[in-house]
C-alpha cells in the first residue's frame, strides 16, 4: 500500500542538455515529498523516471527496495495524475476509475464498488455515471486522483496535478490532496512550480535547479534556512547583501563572509542585525502588511523590500531605523 | 444578381443529377430500351434483376469484398497510423509517404501490378484477389483519416493507461480505437463505398466468382436494356445509404 523510493545516482540526457545530472534522493515510505523547480530543472523528468515512462542513462530507481531497471511503468507499483488528467472521455466516471482493477482483472461488481469508494473519497459521490465532459477542471482532477488511488498503488506519482486550476480552486485542493494523503497512506511524489502549494503540503521540498537538487528538507527549515541562494530566492523574496571581511556596502556587518539574505518580512525597526537608517521610497498595502521599498542612507544604490505591520503609520520619505530578526549566509 | 446565382446553383446540380435521374427514371420504363419516349411505369425490371441468379451472386459477392477488404484496411491503417503517430523514427516521414502513395497511383496500375504478382506466385484469380486489390486502394485512405484523427489527447489518455496497468493490446482495445469510434467509422463507411463502386480492378482480378461492376458491364457489352439501369439504381441506392448513414451517424454526432 505504500513503499519507499530511493533514487541513486540518476542521471539523463536530452539531447546535449543535461536533464538530471548525479541525482540522489531518498524518499520514505508515506512521505509527501514536492519536487520544486522552474521549468526545465528536470523535476518532471525526475517523476517520469520513478513512473518507468522513462529509463535513466546512468543510476537506479528503487521502488520498495525493489530495482525498477526494465520495469514498464503497467507493472509498476507506481500510478501517475497527470497535469491535464487524461481521462478517458468516452467511459464514465466509474468506468474511470475502475479501468486499472478491469486491467488487474477485477470482476464487474468489485469494480463498481471500489470505483464507489474512491469516487467518495475524492467528493464526488454518486456521480460515477456520469462522464468526464461533464465536469469541471476541479472535478476532472478529482476523478484522475481517484482513477489512480484505485489500484492502491505503493506510490502515487502528480506531475503539476493543480496546474490548470485558478487560484482558489487550487489552494482549495491543496487541503485536499494533503487530507486524502494523510488517509490513504500512499507516498505522495508531487511536481511543481509554484513554492506556496508546495509549503502548503510538503512534507519535505526538494528545490531542484539546472538537473542538480539545490536544497531539500521540510518547508521551514527550507524557507527559513536554505542552502543556496537559488532555492532562498526561488521559495520567497529575499533581500540580499554582499559581505567580505566583515564590511558591507551598509558599513560594517557581524556575519561571515557571503550573501547576506534577509526575507522581507525578518526586518522590523527592533531587528539585531542593524542595517542602518532607510528612507521609505515608495510603499504599497498588501492586506496582510505593508510592502516598502527602502533605501539605506548608507548605500543611496541599494533598495530593500521590507514587510511592515498592517497598522504601520508610514509615508514615503519618511527615515526608519531598520533591523533583521532572521538571516542567512550563503 | 440574387437570382442568377441561384440558376448557377440549379444548372450545377442538374449537370450533376441528371445522368443518375435518367438511370433511375428508365429503371421504371415499361418498354424494352431504357430511352425516350417513356412508355409506362413499370416494376418489371427490378423483378427480373432480383430474379437473376448471377447478378445476385454478384451483389452478395460485392458486398462481401467490401466489407471484408474494408475491415482489413481499416485494422491495417488504424495500427500503422497509431504506430507511426506515437513514435517517432528516422524515417517516419518517409514511411507515411510510401503509405499514402497508392493514392496517386491509378487503380489500372495497381490493377496490372496485382495481376502480374498473382500470376508470378501462381495465385489463382479469385474474390480474394480483388480483396487485396481493395486493401491496397482503400489502405492510404484508411491511414490518412486514422492519423489525422490522433491527437495529443489520444497519446495522454494511452499514457494514462498503461500507467493504470494496461498491456499494448488493451491500451488498443479498451482506450485508442474507442477514442477514435468516428473516424474509424467514416474510414470503414467510405473504404465500403469505394469498394462496392470499383471496376477496374475487379475486372482484372477476377475469374468467375465477379463483383456487382463487373457483371454490370457483362450485361451492358449485350445491349442496352432497362434491366442495368435498374441494377444501376440499386447500386447508387446502396452508396447513397452508406453516404447519409455516414453523414447521419458519424459526422453529425462528432459535431
Amino acid at each position: 500500500m505504500t513503499a519507499g523510493v530511493l533514487v541513486r545516482g540518476v542521471s539523463q540526457r536530452y539531447g546535449q542538455a543535461m536533464a538530471l545530472d548525479d541525482v540522489s534522493l531518498e524518499i520514505a515510505a508515506g512521505e509527501y515529498v514536492v519536487l520544486l523547480g522552474p521549468s526545465g530543472c528536470g523535476k518532471t523528468t525526475l517523476l517520469n523516471l520513478i513512473g518507468g515512462f522513462a529509463e535513466p542513462a546512468a543510476g537506479a530507481v528503487l521502488i520498495g527496495g525493489r530495482d525498477m531497471a526494465g520495469v514498464a511503468p503497467k507493472d509498476r507499483p507506481t500510478t501517475t495524475v497527470f497535469q491535464d488528467y487524461a481521462l478517458f472521455p468516452h467511459m464514465t466516471l466509474a468506468e474511470n476509475v475502475g479501468f486499472g482493477l478491469r486491467m488487474r482483472g477485477a470482476g464487474k461488481a468489485e469494480r463498481a464498488a471500489r470505483a464507489d469508494e474512491m469516487l467518495a473519497l475524492v467528493g464526488l459521490a454518486g456521480r460515477g455515471d456520469r462522464r468526464p465532459h461533464e465536469l469541471s477542471g476541479g472535478q476532472r482532477q478529482r476523478v484522475a486522483l481517484a482513477r489512480a488511488l484505485a489500484v492502491s498503488p505503493d506510490v502515487l506519482l502528480l506531475d503539476e496535478p493543480l496546474g490548470a486550476l485558478d487560484l482558489k480552486l487550487r489552494r482549495a485542493m491543496q487541503d485536499e490532496l494533503k487530507a486524502i494523503q494523510r488517509k490513504v497512506g500512499t507516498t505522495f511524489v508531487h511536481v511543481t512550480h509554484d513554492q506556496e502549494e508546495a509549503m502548503a503540503i510538503a512534507d519535505r521540498i526538494v528545490v531542484m535547479q539546472a538537473g542538480r537538487i539545490a536544497d531539500m528538507g521540510p518547508p521551514r527549515e527550507v524557507y527559513l534556512r536554505p542552502k543556496s541562494l537559488f532555492s532562498a530566492g526561488f521559495m520567497g523574496e529575499v533581500n540580499r547583501i554582499e559581505v567580505a571581511g566583515g564590511r558591507s556596502a551598509l558599513g560594517p556587518m557581524a556575519v561571515a563572509d557571503g550573501v547576506l539574505c534577509i526575507r522581507p518580512e525578518a526586518i522590523s525597526a527592533g531587528g539585531a542585525l542593524r542595517l542602518g537608517r532607510c528612507v521609505v521610497r515608495d510603499m504599497a498595502f498588501f492586506g496582510a502588511y505593508l510592502r516598502a521599498h527602502v533605501v539605506p542612507e548608507a548605500a543611496p544604490g541599494m533598495v530593500l523590500v521590507v514587510h511592515l505591520p498592517q497598522g504601520a503609520e508610514v509615508a514615503a520619505g519618511d527615515v526608519l531605523d531598520l533591523g533583521a530578526d532572521a538571516h542567512v549566509v550563503l | 444578381m440574387r437570382a442568377l446565382s441561384w440558376l448557377y446553383m440549379a444548372v450545377a446540380y442538374l449537370f450533376i443529377f441528371l445522368p443518375v435521374a435518367v438511370l433511375v427514371a428508365f429503371s421504371f420504363q415499361a418498354g424494352r430500351l431504357p430511352v425516350p419516349p417513356f412508355q409506362g411505369f413499370s416494376l418489371r425490371w427490378y423483378e427480373k434483376v432480383l430474379g437473376d441468379r448471377d447478378l445476385m451472386a454478384a451483389l452478395g459477392h460485392s458486398f462481401l469484398v467490401a466489407v471484408v477488404s474494408s475491415a482489413l484496411a481499416l485494422c491495417l491503417g488504424f495500427l500503422a497510423a497509431h504506430a507511426l503517430a506515437r513514435v517517432r523514427l528516422p524515417g517516419s516521414v518517409l514511411m507515411r509517404g510510401l503509405l499514402i502513395a497508392p493514392m496517386t497511383v491509378s487503380y489500372l496500375i495497381i490493377a496490372l501490378g496485382l495481376l502480374t504478382v498473382f500470376g508470378s506466385l501462381g495465385i489463382r484469380l479469385s474474390l480474394w484477389t480483388v480483396g487485396a486489390g481493395h486493401v491496397v486502394i482503400n489502405l492510404p485512405l484508411c491511414f490518412a483519416i486514422c492519423y489525422a484523427a490522433m491527437g495529443d489527447q489520444q497519446r495522454s489518455a494511452e499514457r494514462a493507461a498503461r500507467d493504470l496497468g494496461a498491456a499494448e493490446w488493451q491500451v488498443l482495445a479498451y482506450v485508442s480505437a474507442p477514442m477514435l469510434a468516428a473516424p474509424l467509422a467514416a474510414a470503414f463507411f467510405l473504404s465500403v463505398t469505394f469498394s462496392w463502386d470499383e471496376f477496374i480492378i475487379a475486372f482484372l482480378l477476377t475469374r468467375f466468382d465477379v463483383t456487382l461492376p463487373v457483371e454490370i458491364w457483362s450485361m451492358l457489352r449485350s445491349g442496352l436494356s432497362p434491366a442495368t439501369n435498374a441494377v444501376g439504381s440499386l447500386v447508387f441506392l446502396v452508396s447513397v445509404t452508406l453516404v447519409v448513414a455516414l453523414e447521419m451517424l458519424v459526422f453529425r454526432r462528432a459535431k
